[in-house]
């Protein structure tokens, strides 16, 4: 199979609930082999929805979707071969080893007998469980988990990996370590990575480009870059030393920008023209002898592009309104 | 996925020894208080264990309904099935793999059971050549089981839902000739009840092992409807399954 078809397109998919809301609102987007795509978005925004629906394990109500060049709906059998998952929660049996996930996962995937033993503690090796390879699963910790369902899902050396929310719970240094491994699957071995997450950090240091979804649709698409670029302008926070003087130094600010949120006795404005107008702040404020304690320039983030589509904060957005999906037969899905 | 389904089982012996020891207390509660049955006239045999040893493979087949719809209800619960779903595995095997380890904790319980009951006094008319019937008898009866439990857990995907039919299950055990032979049934309602109760079947044909010995169409009917609820609940189990899997 060639690199050209490891892609992912998605025109107008759509999931709607019985007696629910519509969890995906007719999302389009493309991914490009070799990429990894975030997908980022508050709880409840529809974001595992879309992911069920691209592994096959979910039907769309409207929509198309090819994964790697296959149709989920119509090569749902063909689509499994080529995918790697990691869903939101590790999928494993508590009774059974690391070593024995590989072992089940690998012959499941009919892996030749004589590459199996090879294959799992290679990838064991990989995300540093060696050590742990023969304890039961239902002691690890939560970090320990996430790696080893990293690893169950590259047994068969997929084309496509979906990541649903890895890193959700895990300490700073296995955060870093999954980071590390993943980055290293799409440039070395060319897998497309579709990953899902609720973090800004994730979307801005890991993906290539970035969907923004909120509340099933896709509010803004593009690189880390290009996204904050498009909002622009960075802003400033000041600290005048003397508290007296925060009146005065609002005025002053207020001829360079439009006042945001910023930290306790601090004063914040965007810049209405950009980065430029920053020595003329500090000019203004030399003339006025006003003496600053602190200046600070902050460049946008994806939360400010957030705000800036969806008019919320991404932190804190999606937990009024997330609720749990009902699946077919009963089963649920975090929405 | 059957060296996962008895690993599963070994490592959970909690889980198990319940569904084990019960059946053996059931019959020692019984044979103690309904020994005076034998007196009835057209009694069977006059030895009442050797009459209700029989429902004890019946009801540990029926907590084999337990066991398969739990074990896969977790799996559903936990994740671990979508993970199963997202391989090229066929449904069918992913049913056997789901059963293998029950099949062979129903052959420990029936050697176990036949054990203790000789132990305790109980005939068993058909001689060694019984026993293989018997075993291949009780496989059956605990898949057919099984399935039941395995489209309980697909359909509901939750292991309480599995638990919520132990009552039904048990329903369909009392209101069978657990206790008495249908002829000696005296309320008419009650006699009705066991004799359309597929249950009933069952535990005659293991009955007849150990009171008649070769006992052909006791045997036949058991087995036919072991085999019709075996194929009927797997097939029904698989066809549930692929409406969770897209195509």
């Amino acid at each position: 199979m060639s690199q050209e078809s490891n892609g992912i397109e998605v025109k107008g998919l759509v999931r709607e609930f019985k007696n629910g809301p519509r969890a995906v609102d007719g999302i389009d987007l493309t991914v490009e082999p070799g990429e990894i795509y975030g997908f980022l978005g508050p709880n409840g925004a529809g974001k595992s929805t879309t992911v069920h629906m691209l592994t096959t394990l979910l039907p769309p109500t409207a929509g198309s979707a090819k994964v790697a060049g296959l149709d989920v709906a119509t090569e749902g059998s063909k689509v499994r071969k080529v995918i790697g998952a990691a869903l939101q929660e590790a999928a494993l049996d508590p009774h059974l080893t690391a070593r024995e996930h590989m072992k089940l996962q690998t012959s499941l995937h009919g892996l030749p007998k004589e590459e199996r033993l090879k294959r799992g503690d290679e990838l064991i090796e990989r995300v540093g469980l060696s050590e742990a390879a023969d304890r039961r699963v239902g002691g690890y910790s939560g970090g320990m988990k996430r790696r080893l369902d990293l690893a169950l899902a590259l047994v068969h050396r997929p084309r496509v990996l979906f990541l649903d929310e890895p890193t959700t719970g895990l300490d700073p240094q296995s955060r870093a370590s999954l980071w590390t491994e993943v980055t290293r699957l799409s440039a070395e071995d060319g897998v497309t990575v579709f990953l899902t997450t609720q973090y800004l950090e994730e979307a801005d240091q890991l993906a290539n480009r970035v969907g923004i979804i909120d509340a099933g649709r896709i509010a803004a698409e593009g690189t880390p870059a290009a996204l904050k670029s498009e909002i622009g302008r960075p802003s400033v926070e000041v600290v005048p030393r003397d508290p007296a003087n925060r009146a005065r130094s609002q005025e002053i600010l207020d001829q360079f920008g439009t006042a945001v949120p910023a930290a306790r006795d601090a004063l914040g404005i965007r810049l209405n023209e950009g980065i430029d107008e920053l020595v003329g702040i500090v000019r203004a404020f030399d003339s006025a002898n006003i003496e600053l304690a602190s200046l600070v320039l902050n460049e946008p983030t994806l939360d400010d592009v957030f705000l800036a589509k969806t008019g919320r904060h991404l932190e804190g957005a999606g937990e009024a309104d997330s609720a749990e999906m009902p699946l077919p037969d009963g089963e649920t899905v975090n929405a | 996925m059957a060296a996962r389904s008895v690993t599963r089982l070994v490592r959970q012996p909690a889980a198990i020894i319940p569904s084990v020891i019960f059946p053996l207390f059931l019959l020692a509660v019984n044979a103690g208080g309904l020994n005076a049955a034998t007196d009835l006239p057209g009694f069977p045999t006059d030895s009442y264990i050797t009459f209700a040893i029989a429902f004890t493979f019946i009801q540990s087949a029926i907590f084999s309904t337990m066991n398969a719809g739990q074990s896969l209800a977790q799996d559903i619960e936990n994740g671990f099935f979508s993970r199963l779903v997202l391989t090229p595995m066929r449904p069918s095997a992913l049913m056997a793999g789901q059963l293998v380890g029950l099949v062979l904790l129903g052959q420990f319980q029936a050697l176990l059971y036949f054990a203790v009951g000789i132990a305790a006094g109980a005939d068993f008319a058909a001689g060694i050549g019984g026993y293989f019937v018997l075993a291949a008898l009780v496989s059956i009866i605990s898949v057919g089981f099984g399935g039941i439990g395995l489209i309980m857990a697909i359909r509901t995907g939750s292991g309480e839902a599995v638990q919520g039919m132990f009552p039904i299950m048990f329903v369909l055990l009392f209101f069978s000739s657990m206790t008495l032979p249908r002829n000696l049934i005296e309320q008419d309602w009650y006699r009705f009840l066991a004799t359309i109760n597929p249950v009933s079947y069952l535990i005659e044909a293991i009955r007849s092992l150990f009171i008649v010995g070769w006992d052909a169409e006791a045997l036949a009917l058991g087995f036919a409807i072991a085999i019709v609820l075996a194929v009927l609940s797997i097939a029904f189990a698989a066809r549930s399954l692929k409406g969770r899997m897209l195509k």
